[in-house]
């Protein structure tokens, strides 16, 4: 298939592509743009691991065509740290155990981070249908909880999260 | 001591900002110059012999590198000495519906998946056996010719007088409990990627380099070197950051050995990352077990005796499947003091995707049968759940019926912190219909004690090296798959030579560079590679306590390791710079006034320094390093561990799988709410405690007792893999369910600490003990609430409902029933009387693959 040129918007930075237009988000990220952090977990956009935020929004890079993204704003976890230093739901995602084998985790970062901006203050009630688009196979989800919590409080009195 | 600077304080993993930043590398993130795809031809039966393969026509496609088949990769091999019947790429035979057959390598996916069509193989068809106990009488078309009646291993073990015990006891419970297959499921598919390097004094490809997803890269490079005929210090196994095992990758999975076959072919590096469907086909998940249970207990609740005949489904290859089988039956011991036992255990081969180690290996399904068995009993007594298991206690130190050696044992406190946290004596029997309460128990080794390659060679070694730059760097093969061993190791290494965490790198499963460790499986790394690094660390500090202790003018053993100083023992007493209360200032805060970066001393000043000021009472650890390497040239330390002897186990038969150093202990307790009108069994809240010796990292226990329950109630309640004639019905994560956010409860961990005499600081296992009481304990919970007892799992609404239903006397609903053509009409289809008979997989009448024309939409019945 003969590659088209397109312009994306990645974390800040446009990038200009050569592409298959049949190429998905997910694969030029991974393979054009060497961005490895989205993950790839299933064949049939199950599993949340490669959730990317375009234009603010969670989506499944893995079911996406890269082309359609043009004119968009990506971000991927490449683009979740802040400033260099690890942002405070990074840090409570370790501090608190919410990674475990780590795989599933940047995709949890994304749906959380989108989680947030919706609502400064969620229930847990809430916290749970927001990761129920991600699966996680380690955690059993209990410590992502304690993490985003922990997050959220040292967002708002700018502490450090360490328990 | 007890007080300790790092051990016991809740750590963060040293690699979660890699794994938070999506920096962090895993298998499928690597890629090299020139790289080429591999793709794998997977078998359409269950079982047929390969009459001809022709790869002409993929060969001759643009883009196509090279097609390897049977034929490159000839030896067997397999993760047991016993058990060696498998090849790379089928070779005569494929044995279940995604055996791989052929692998093409090319520059890209898409050409490689073209190829994959262009390959044309000619198979006939054999019958086929899907269900163990059909498979075990069959005669002929046998699945491995040297394995009569498709039987892998049977075992057959009596300790005591079973038969006498069960004549004299009071109460005797019997009955059938079936498990369904469940797989690992972990996040990351399988990937690997390998490459040779052409060797400079011959010119001919040499070394050979693979970065794979695995648990075990030692016995990776050790089946590699049988496979490819290369010796094995030619052959370099990395593993880079895993996305989970849970044994999924605790053995050597197909394509880690097609990937190099192929590189070899190809003269190029290649990658193969599996679809998720291809690692359900890899699977070496948990078999469907039939356990056929018999129980006997005294009038006061004794258990007097225990019958077990167990068979296991372990699908087309042998993989774990004699290590499974055995610790069905050894670890019925080691919980509870059981006097009598009789197993009989079955390993049978079917045509199905092989069946290896999972989380538990080998002791969750019978567990699930042995603790809701138990339940029947106390009700038979009239007895109190919790108090039948505190009647049963072992008194330990003892050496159980069937040669387990148990020492530590904080199974007793495990039941008491359950029983007071649920409320369990104010709430047991008193909540509304439908709601209800389940208590279990559970156990597992911290690695086992004989290793499966039986040499005398110590199961885990570890070097540390330190240099000048006071920086500790531990050499580890331990392999970190998520359960946070690189962090287990950094913090035994730095508690021991009283440094701190970020001193501490750490090198890990590169076989390379680091000494062998026999890998991340039976919960093994923190006991023993944790006892390895104890000794590394140990060996290190007193070289350098000898040479501090010269400058201190003291003896070695006076000095104290704590908080990155060397201090004299008086000195250090009570932890902190007593120096300054003794008006001398401590040399730490004179290089502190003096604005000196730490870590930067040089050797000039150091001993200007020195002669000013004569012997002193604290060095700190640089200093004491540099005095060190002064003194003894090179500063490295090495340690290993081998389990001892007496922790070895008995003689019989099949005696060296059970024996552990140590067993940690599991009590649980559900909460569980059955709606009798659907059949849906709700999880509200499972208190679970666990003795993990000590605890070095709480967090990360924590975190792996969740983990454990969590996944046990994934098999309790909907996890399960459905086959159709050999064809798996749900190999994706949609239908494959496990519990996402929303269906999965709260959990409560509870940490109890019997600190183990052998572990390193006490530690014993944390990652699968507590698996296992899970199933029953939701079981249990259901008899409460609705009272029905469940014998087979997952407990689905269908099961439950039909369990409902047969208690009322009503007649039975087949819920499958015209719901979906496409359904099998026995939607849990595990062959009963389904033969192949040599059609292919049978498809509905709509498919447009089929080719006959007439038959009855739904199949067989």
């Amino acid at each position: 298939m003969k590659k088209e040129l397109i312009e994306l918007r990645v974390n800040g930075r446009s990038h200009e592509l050569a592409i298959q237009p049949s190429q998905l988000l997910l694969d030029v990220l991974r393979q054009d743009l060497q961005m490895t952090g989205s993950k790839r977990g299933c064949d049939d956009s199950s599993c949340g691991a490669c959730t990317v935020l375009v234009d603010g929004t969670p989506m499944l890079s893995c079911t996406m065509l890269a082309a359609s993204c043009e004119g968009q704003e990506i971000t991927t976890v490449e683009g979740v740290s802040e400033h260099g230093s690890l942002a405070a739901i990074q840090k409570a995602y370790g501090d608190w155990g919410g990674s475990q084998c780590g795989y599933c985790t940047p995709g949890f970062m994304m749906t959380v981070k989108h989680l947030l901006a919706q609502n400064p203050n969620p229930s847990e009630e809430e916290i749970r249908s927001g990761l129920s688009s991600n699966l996680c196979r380690c955690t059993g989800y209990s410590q992502m909880y304690q993490a985003i919590k922990a997050a959220i409080e040292a967002e708002q009195k700018a502490v450090p999260t360490t328990r | 001591m007890t007080d300790f600077t790092i051990i016991g304080k809740p750590t963060a993993m040293v690699d979660a900002a890699g794994k938070t930043t999506g920096a962090g590398k895993y298998a499928d993130d690597l890629s090299l110059p020139g790289m080429l795809v591999g793709r794998i031809l997977h078998s359409p039966f269950p079982h047929a012999r390969i009459k001809r393969i022709d790869t002409s026509r993929a060969e001759k496609l643009d883009g196509v590198v090279a097609v390897v088949t049977g034929k490159d990769a000839p030896n067997p091999y397999g993760i047991l000495p016993v058990g060696h019947d498998e090849h790379a790429l089928a070779t005569d035979k494929v044995r279940y519906v995604g055996d791989n057959v052929a692998c093409v390598a090319a520059v890209d996916e898409s050409t490689a998946d073209k190829a994959l069509e262009l390959i044309d193989v000619e198979y006939e068809v054999l019958p086929a056996y899907f269900d163990p106990e059909d498979s075990m009488k069959a005669e002929t078309e046998l699945i491995h010719d040297n394995k009569p009646h498709n039987l892998e291993k049977d075992y057959h073990h009596v300790f005591g007088d079973p038969e006498k015990a069960f004549a004299e006891a009071a109460h005797v419970a019997e009955a059938r409990f079936i498990a369904n297959e469940v797989t690992h499921a972990a996040m990351e598919p399988h990937c690997t990627l390998a490459s040779f390097e052409i060797d400079s004094l011959t010119g001919k490809p040499g070394r050979l380099t693979v970065w794979s997803s695995t648990q075990v890269p030692y016995y990776l490079q050790h089946k590699l070197s049988l496979v490819l005929e290369m010796q094995m210090s030619q052959i370099r196994v990395i593993k880079p950051l895993v996305g989970g095992g849970f044994g999924g990758k605790s053995e050597v999975i197909p394509l880690e050995i097609i990937a190099a076959v192929a590189a070899r072919a190809a003269r190029a590096p290649v990658k193969i990352t599996y679809t998720r469907e291809e690692v359900f086909w890899a699977h070496r998940g948990r078999p469907r077990t039939i356990i056929d249970l018999k129980t006997g207990v005294d009038k006061d609740g004794h258990i007097t005796a225990v019958k077990a005949r167990v068979v296991q489904d372990g699908g087309a290859y042998c993989s774990y499947g004699v290590v499974t089988i055995l610790y069905s039956g050894a670890l019925l011991g080691a919980l509870y003091d059981i006097p009598n036992i009789q197993y009989d255990g079955y390993r049978v081969l079917t045509n199905k995707p092989v069946c290896g180690a999972m989380r538990g290996h080998g002791t969750v399904n019978v567990r699930f049968a042995f603790e809701s068995q138990l339940d029947e009993l106390a009700l038979k007594l009239k007895m109190d759940s919790a108090e039948i298991r505190r009647r049963n206690l072992l008194k330990p130190p003892c050496i159980t019926i069937n040669g387990l050696r148990v020492q530590s044992y904080g199974l007793p406190e495990c039941i008491d912190k359950v029983v007071e946290r649920s409320g369990w004596k104010n709430r047991i029997g008193k909540l509304p219909k439908g709601r209800g309460l389940g208590i279990a128990c559970s156990h597992y080794v911290s690695g086992a004690a004989n290793s499966i390659i039986r040499s005398d060679m110590p199961h885990s070694t570890v070097n540390i090296k330190i240099d000048r730059d006071g920086g500790v760097v531990v050499y580890t093969g331990a392999s970190d798959i998520g359960q946070g061993s690189d962090t287990m190791v950094a913090q035994i290494a730095a508690e021991t030579l009283g440094c701190s965490m970020a001193r501490v790198k750490v090198v890990a499963a590169d076989t390379d560079l680091t000494p062998i460790d026999i890998g991340s499986y039976s919960s093994r790394v923190t006991f023993m590679n944790g006892n390895a690094t104890l000794r590394a660390a140990q060996d290190v500090k007193k070289q350098i306590a000898t040479a501090a202790a010269r400058k201190m003018a003291c003896a070695p053993e006076d000095l104290v390791f704590r908080e990155d100083k060397v201090s004299k023992n008086h000195v250090g007493a009570g932890g902190l710079p007593a120096l300054a209360e003794q008006g001398s200032p401590s040399p730490h805060q004179q290089s502190s006034v003096s604005g000196r970066v730490e870590g930067q001393i040089l050797r000039g000043s150091l001993q200007q320094k020195r002669k000013d000021e004569g012997p002193k009472d604290q060095l700190t650890f640089e200093e004491a390093v540099v005095a060190a390497i002064d003194f003894h040239g090179a500063l490295s330390g090495t340690g290993s561990y081998a389990p001892p002897a007496e922790a070895r186990g008995g003689k019989h038969k099949g005696a060296g799988v059970g024996p552990s150093p140590a067993y940690s202990y599991s009590a649980q307790v559900a909460e569980v709410s059955v709606d009798e009108e659907t059949g849906e069994v709700t999880v509200h809240k499972v208190w679970a405690s666990h003795d993990c010796g000590r605890a070095l990292n709480p967090v990360s226990v924590e975190g792996q007792i969740i983990g454990s329950v969590w996944m046990g109630m994934g098999q309790a309640l909907t996890e399960e893999m459905v086959w159709k004639d050999g064809m798996l019905m749900n190999p994706g994560l949609l239908e494959y369910r496990s519990p996402s956010s929303v269906e999965s409860p709260e959990i409560e961990a509870i940490i109890v600490e019997s600190v183990d005499p052998e572990g390193p600081f006490g530690a014993k296992e944390c990652s699968e003990g507590s698996l296992a009481a899970t199933i029953p304990a939701i079981a249990n919970a259901v008899y409460d609430a609705v009272g029905v007892r469940l014998h087979e799992s997952p407990f689905t609404p269908e099961r439950v409902l039909a369990a409902l239903r047969a208690k009322k006397n009503a007649k039975t609903l087949n819920l499958t029933e015209g719901v979906d053509p496409t359904s099998p009409v026995r939607f849990r289809e595990h062959g009963g009387s389904l033969w192949f008979r040599g059609k292919g997989p049978e498809r509905h009448a709509q498919d447009p693959s089929r080719r006959e024309s007439v038959v009855k939409a739904g199949g067989d019945d």
